[in-house]
């Protein structure tokens, strides 16, 4: 078969749900759904309004979460790279903090903020605000000199150098950085909420099991996720296509 | 030798009498602190350079000429020793005095125009985008003015460096092996460049070349560099008119007198 390039992952999806829908007949205690029954799970949800209201919950959550820590974490990020000897105070209490995953954190935070959403948001922060400091550290490092001396050259005080030196060298670097993040963001709020709070994505998985074991709806959950998280990914790496950014990315 | 290089240095300042200094170093040094034992990399130097006068300073890889250049753009404080342009002591660089690198100094994230015009914010949108249009056509880069610089050849951004180098209208240039990563034919066509905007400029200009022959192309005068720790060997008056004929005989005295200077014998 000669198929356009374009339409093989299409194609591919669609041979890979013809097996789960055969697999999932075939099995005997049909407790696992196949893509119909996920697909009416995924109704039977919006109808209820409770697909709107979720999605809208678990990307209020990530929005909040990644935003405080993005704000915070690049200047802190940039001021660390930019200088050493602060830097190498910091750095050892940052590689003891970073491995520690911020699930681990759950029970504090709802010791600290209660279940709702303030929980989930300081997850979430603590999630992507070390790794954007790390990412914001290394881009400053990496810069060439030869623009900051070419700025200096220039005439540029400090602040015009921040904005128009610094600023737009490690941009490129940010928005990977940004990127990654976002996706940790996504997979730590889905966890979180399936302890800290009581609606949300990561609820609806918990909650569709214990109420019943409709596993239609944890799976219609799975999917749900899977495909906000392609989308957000989409809108992040269409930055990486503005113009100006496009020399930081090693497409030639 | 530091005789030799005393009388060097008096036969520049005679020579020079009768025009504007423009930078003089004195007693210059540097010396890099190691793990365990310093480099020594420039020794007592003694240069001057008029105003509007090309000089090219010649020497081995590694010998510390670019140190020589970065510290008279004030981008490096000298061990011992000081520079002097205008009779100002140097301790930073100046917008007055550009540094050109190798064509990697260019700004990626910046169209042509947006490079041109990096230095000139103090002024009006209309005098800016005047003196961008000037540059590109002296250049050459028109119809290039919204290309980003990853989608330009070597020989270009080199162009494009210059050109924002002379827009903010420096009295002085320093550059840096300018032209080391480009092919031999486009290295020729930009040295050709180079002295036509410098005959139609006259700014001072201090250029930085291993390459013998580039340096006898373009030079007022050819200051030779010794092997690390550097000292000036010697100063070579390059005494023939622009357009130089590389096949005269002067030329090719001129020439073989630094090859031998260097200790190599012109022959392959």
């Amino acid at each position: 078969m000669n198929f356009p390039i374009r339409l093989r992952p299409v194609f591919f999806v669609v041979v890979l749900l013809a097996l789960w829908d055969v697999a999932a007949r075939r099995q005997s205690s049909h407790i696992l759904p196949g893509p119909l029954a996920v697909l009416a799970g995924i109704a039977e949800l919006a109808q209820r309004g409770l697909l709107l209201k979720y999605i809208v919950a678990s990307l209020f959550r990530v929005t909040w979460g990644f935003a405080m820590a993005t704000v915070l974490a690049i200047p802190t990020g940039l001021a660390l790279g930019s200088h050493r000897r602060v830097e190498m105070a910091l750095n050892p209490m940052i590689q003891i903090f970073r491995p520690i995953s911020p699930l681990a954190w759950i029970p504090i935070s709802i010791l600290w903020f209660g279940v709702g959403d303030l929980a989930a948001i300081f997850l979430i922060f603590l999630a992507s605000f070390l790794p954007l400091t790390v990412t914001a550290i290394n881009a400053v490092k990496s810069i060439e000199q030869i623009y900051l001396r070419a700025g200096r050259n220039f005439g540029l005080d400090q602040v015009q150098l921040l904005y128009r030196v610094l600023y737009p060298a490690v941009a490129p670097q940010l928005i990977i950085g940004l990127r990654i993040t976002l996706g940790i963001a996504w997979l730590v709020v889905v966890a979180a909420e399936m302890i800290a709070v009581n609606s949300g994505l990561g609820f609806l998985i918990v909650d569709a099991r214990n109420a019943g074991n409709r596993y239609d709806l944890v799976v219609a959950g799975m999917v749900m996720i899977g495909v906000i998280g392609l989308l957000l990914d989409i809108g992040m790496r269409s930055l990486e296509r503005i113009r100006s950014m496009r020399w930081g990315y090693s497409e030639d | 030798m530091s005789v030799v290089q005393t009388i060097a240095a008096q036969r520049g300042t005679e020579r020079n009498g009768k025009r504007t200094t423009k930078l003089r170093t004195e007693g210059l040094t540097m010396v890099f602190k190691g793990d365990g034992a310093d480099v020594r990399v420039l020794e007592d130097i003694h240069l001057e350079v008029s105003e509007g006068e090309f000089v090219c300073v010649l020497g081995p890889s590694g010998c510390g000429k670019s140190t020589l250049l970065n510290i008279a753009a004030g981008f490096l404080p000298p061990t011992h020793g000081q520079v002097w342009i205008d009779g100002e002591a140097v301790h930073g660089p100046d917008p007055r005095r550009i540094f050109v690198f190798q064509e990697r100094g260019v700004f990626p994230w910046l169209t042509v125009e947006g490079n041109i015009g990096f230095g000139l914010f103090k002024l009006s949108k209309a005098d800016r985008a005047g003196r961008i249009a000037h540059y590109i056509k002296l250049v050459g880069l028109q119809g290039f003015e919204q290309s980003y610089p990853q989608e330009l050849s070597g020989g270009m951004k080199q162009r494009l460096e210059v050109a924002r180098a002379l827009a903010v209208n420096p009295d002085m240039l320093f550059l840096d092996e300018p032209f080391g990563a480009l092919d031999s034919i486009t290295r020729l066509i930009m040295r050709r460049e180079l002295l036509r905007i410098w005959e139609a400029e006259r700014k001072t200009i201090m250029f930085v070349t291993h390459d013998i022959e580039e340096a006898v192309q373009l030079a007022d005068r050819v200051v030779v560099m010794s092997a690390r720790p550097a000292k000036i060997q010697r100063i070579v008056e390059i005494d023939i008119p622009h357009p130089r004929d590389i096949s005269s005989n002067r030329y090719l005295d001129l020439r073989d007198g630094i090859f031998e200077q260097i200790g190599l014998a012109h022959k392959v």
